[in-house]
């Protein structure tokens, strides 16, 4: 390991710190955006739609309206702005008119005293639906009807793709991708839909002001871009809205769309009373995007000595009924699809289409977690046929800095590939345990009635890499304000930051930050709203450790600059505010038809991460158990060491989640499993110990040198997981979740 | 209808509709929003309380059946206003990271330690694999009961 890790209360940027938010949390007293209450509230529920695609003719809410206890039944008809909203582009309805184009999209919205009788009053909300065909192949969705009037997407700087249904396509065309090898291997990859599955269902309360306004308390991860989607929608100003983080219980990208937030307003602002709205877990698998399904073609082309000379692939996206955040993941999807891999010729053709199925967008990894699975399927396929070590073959092509990706960038900052390679490869495999043993320590755990007869052993490898930060010409920034104030002989200071904490410890982040910069211990982190502090941009992409210690450190420096204008004192009552925006390096699009970056190039910097995996297959069973997970992640530098591994150990949770039982299913769009019984998370009887080393090569352009952790070990688990089964079974297991018939019936 | 339990070795009383879980009253009557809701189906132990000394998903039990029963819930789990050791290692070894889970697994991880004071991994393991965590992957979970199991 190459960070000392120290314990303390009040650490300092690099020391492993107890979260400030731990107690709290582990008494219970800590308030969820579920927990909140406030005198004289409602209970909000809403309506959603049982079909996957069909026309609305007519909501009748006569009957509910009548009820006992209900205060409010509003549809679109209601909604006082405008009609529809969405990260990127306003797509998607606040309340279906017209046409319902997924399995749960909200349709009525009621406020009554016990969420039972909203539940119950929804129910007698009368929905006239004509039912038309779902389109739910995404290989044959631009050949159907479009689901959407006009092209909510087209323009925006993107590549001309008039066919219809079409979300965004990428095409990236580098060196020559008509370009000959003395090998190849193709292969054709697939992934189910993926979600979340965070604990904390979406809740919230919304509490009218008495003047027109309202005060919104949620669990989010862009405060600014929500209020900016719901005051428009509110047909009110953005200072009448104020939104301010309730606790999240976890968010991985699932709460950067909106869920709660208008509805409550709405129904807060109608009543001009409290209005508290919780999902409970079947509405929540619903009621938020989940990871885009794909299925990707991939041709690796090689010489003997396993350079590789072309890559081509192609990737298709299903990205649901509306477009969230679809067209950044195409991007990522796209610029990642050959892998941490120096390759002089590509071809990537990537499209994201809309259905009739689950809307996607973010989830932890965003594109390059599908784009993974198949380089990496395709790497040790590769090294088979060409008779090369894994590892080995991995290395002869791994990208460092001076290299480009096929988007014609060039990697200028860290990016030690090699090194995570090198440094996971390295870790001590434990040996094969005896048979027979204990139930719970064989495939499948206690489900398992054997003694073991049939249990095959796996090592697999994966490496996979990303983006740290937005890309492609977005404005990336976040604020933070310092207040200093004399304190008996002494200062204390508060920091204000809208970073969203979402679990991920971005709290200690910024408190470690301004006690390392002001050298002082009295500082308090103030709460997260928009009314008091500008825009944080969103917890996601990797990025809120870097823009959060960028944006503390700035304001911190300024505060300690003007203290020292003032000689270096504050007397009783004197303070200094100062608020610093950060901005990180400019980026700029690719281009539409070449997909070559122009300017400053795409992206910011890059984090990669590699992992070795034992497994081992019952293949009399067809279940599995993953032994033991080692790894190695390029982290810049570990502002929290503790905080670091959390982040390691629980992402390479959920990419194993994704490659042995995680799959949203569905049947004609209407999802089937929206329960934690039919869609299985990894227990602490499926994760192994996860050996985890730090790989610490600080990145020039950030604070501190600090990259992002959050992604990478999502982004590399899956494939790894996958690649030890197929070690173990010799099957190539080319879709996951892996199913139990993939891999039982072996000789 | 109304129901007397003793929750945290308090005397408490409710009006309770009939269909209402005990999760329910514990977080929206009593007072007690420390017993979380993820699933409300007995799936995820993040409502994990003690009934009787008994380890109960409170999302399945009525409050109509704790009547006149004895309930401990995260809020009630240290002793004098203390932290219980199990809560302390939870925060000492970076187990909680959104803590949603947190209040389940304290409470199922003292019933553990109540129980079996020097539980081997994978007891330790089995004994917790009725909770849910998204954030952790586990591993710091693991550490906090060894840690509370060695104070």
């Amino acid at each position: 390991m190459t960070t000392t890790a120290r314990r303390l209360e009040l650490g300092r940027v690099g020391e492993s710190v107890k979260r400030i938010d731990a107690i709290p949390k582990v008494t219970g007293e800590f308030a969820y955006s579920s927990d909140l209450f406030a005198a004289g509230m409602l209970w909000g529920h809403t309506l959603r739609s049982p079909h996957a695609h069909a026309l609305i003719a007519e909501i009748d809410i006569s009957e509910a309206v009548g009820m006992t206890g209900v205060h409010a039944v509003l549809t679109h008809a209601d909604v006082p702005g405008a009609k529809t909203y969405g990260l990127e582009f306003p797509d998607q309805p606040v309340l279906a008119f017209d046409r319902a184009r997924y399995f749960g999209e909200p349709v009525a919205i009621v406020a009554a005293e016990h969420p039972e009788q909203a539940r119950r009053a929804s129910e007698q909300i009368k929905v006239a639906y004509q039912p038309l065909e779902p389109v739910v192949e995404p290989e044959h969705a631009t050949e159907r009807e479009p689901i959407h009037e006009g092209r909510p997407t087209a323009g925006h700087g993107f590549r001309d793709d008039d066919r219809p249904n079409v979300v965004r396509t990428i095409v990236i065309r580098h060196g020559d991708p008509d370009a000959q090898a003395e090998v190849s291997v193709s292969g054709v990859y697939e992934l189910g839909i993926q979600d979340q599955a965070f604990l904390g269902p979406e809740s919230g309360l919304a509490i009218p002001d008495a003047e027109g306004g309202v005060d919104v308390y949620v669990a989010t991860q862009w405060l600014h871009i929500d209020r900016d989607q719901v005051a428009p929608c509110l047909g009110l100003e953005p200072e009448q809205v104020r939104i301010h983080l309730a606790g999240v219980g976890g968010a991985f990208g699932g709460r950067e769309d909106l869920s709660i937030q208008i509805h409550a307003a709405m129904l807060a602002l109608h009543t001009d009373r409290p209005v508290k709205m919780v999902y409970n877990r079947e509405e929540s698998f619903v009621g938020h995007i989940h990871r885009h399904p794909a299925k990707i073609w991939m041709e690796h082309r090689a010489n003997r000595d396993g350079k590789l000379v072309n890559v081509r692939a192609k990737i298709l996206l299903d990205g649901g009924a509306y477009a969230s955040s679809s067209a950044a993941v195409t991007a990522n999807a796209s610029a990642f699809a050959c892998g941490p891999y120096a390759v002089e010729n590509a071809l990537v053709e990537c499209t994201c289409v809309y259905t009739n199925n689950p809307p996607c967008g973010a989830m932890r990894g965003f594109g390059a977690v599908q784009s993974c699975f198949a380089h990496e399927a395709q790497m040790d396929k590769l090294a088979s046929e060409l008779g090369i070590d894994p590892v080995e073959l991995r290395l002869r092509n791994a990208l460092a800095p001076g290299d480009s990706l096929p988007t014609g960038q060039r990697i200028t900052g860290s990016f030690p590939a090699a090194e995570v390679i090198r440094r996971a490869a390295a870790l001590p495999v434990p040996e094969p345990e005896e048979l027979p043993r204990d139930p719970l320590r064989l495939p499948g755990g206690s489900g398992n009635t054997t003694r073991g007869e049939g249990v095959k052993r796996g090592v697999g490898f994966a490496v996979g890499f990303k983006n740290v930060c937005y890309s492609e010409g977005f404005d990336d920034s976040t604020a933070a304000r310092v207040r200093l104030t004399g304190s008996g002989d002494g200062l204390a200071a508060e920091v204000h930051c809208a970073a969203a904490e979402v679990g991920q410890g971005v709290v200690n982040v910024i408190l470690q930050t301004a006690r390392t910069e002001l050298d002082l211990d009295d500082v308090v982190l103030g709460s997260a709203t928009t009314s008091s502090v500008g825009s944080a941009g969103s917890a996601s992409a990797s990025r809120m450790t870097w823009m959060a210690a960028g944006a503390v450190q700035l304001a911190a420096r300024a505060a300690r600059d003007e203290l020292a204008r003032r000689g270096g004192r504050l007397g009783p009552g004197e303070e200094i505010e100062v608020e610093r925006v950060y901005h990180h390096r400019p980026t700029t699009p690719l281009d539409p038809e070449t997909g070559q970056v122009s300017g400053d190039g795409a992206h910011v910097a890059y984090i990669c991460a590699a992992m070795r995996v034992v497994a081992e297959v019952d293949v009399e069973l067809g279940l599995t158990r993953v032994v033991w997970i080692g790894t190695a992640q390029d982290v810049g530098k570990a502002v929290n060491p503790q905080a670091v591994y959390g982040q390691i150990e629980g992402g390479t949770a959920q990419g194993l989640g994704l490659a042995l039982m995680e799959e949203i299913q569905t049947r004609d769009g209407l999802i089937t499993n929206a329960s934690f019984t039919d869609y299985l998370i990894p227990t602490t009887l499926d994760m192994p110990p996860v050996d985890a080393e730090l790989v610490e090569e600080p990145e020039p352009d950030a604070p501190y040198g600090v990259k992002g952790v959050g992604e990478p070990p999502t982004v590399v688990s899956t494939a790894a997981v996958v690649s030890a089964l197929r070690d173990a079974t010799g099957r190539e297991l080319t879709r996951v979740p892996v199913r139990p018939d993939e891999i039982v019936g072996l000789d | 209808m109304r129901i007397e339990l003793t929750v945290n070795g308090e005397r408490r009383e409710a009006d309770v509709w009939a269909g209402e879980s005990l999760l329910y009253v514990l977080r929206e009557r009593l007072g007690l929003p420390g017993s979380k809701n993820a699933c409300e189906q007995g799936e995820c132990g993040s409502c994990s309380v003690l009934l009787d000394g008994r380890l109960v998903c409170a999302c399945l039990v009525l409050a109509a059946q704790a009547d006149g029963h004895e309930l401990v819930t995260v809020e009630g789990l240290g002793e004098d206003g203390g932290l219980h050791p199990v809560q302390e290692a939870f925060a000492e070894t970076g187990a909680v990271q959104c803590g949603f889970c947190t209040p389940g697994f304290v409470v199922a991880a003292a019933d553990l330690l109540a129980r079996n004071p020097h539980p081997s991994e994978d007891q330790i393991r089995e004994a917790l694999s009725g909770n849910l965590c998204r954030c952790t992957g586990y591993a710091k979970i693991f550490d906090a009961v060894r840690l509370a199991a060695g104070s």
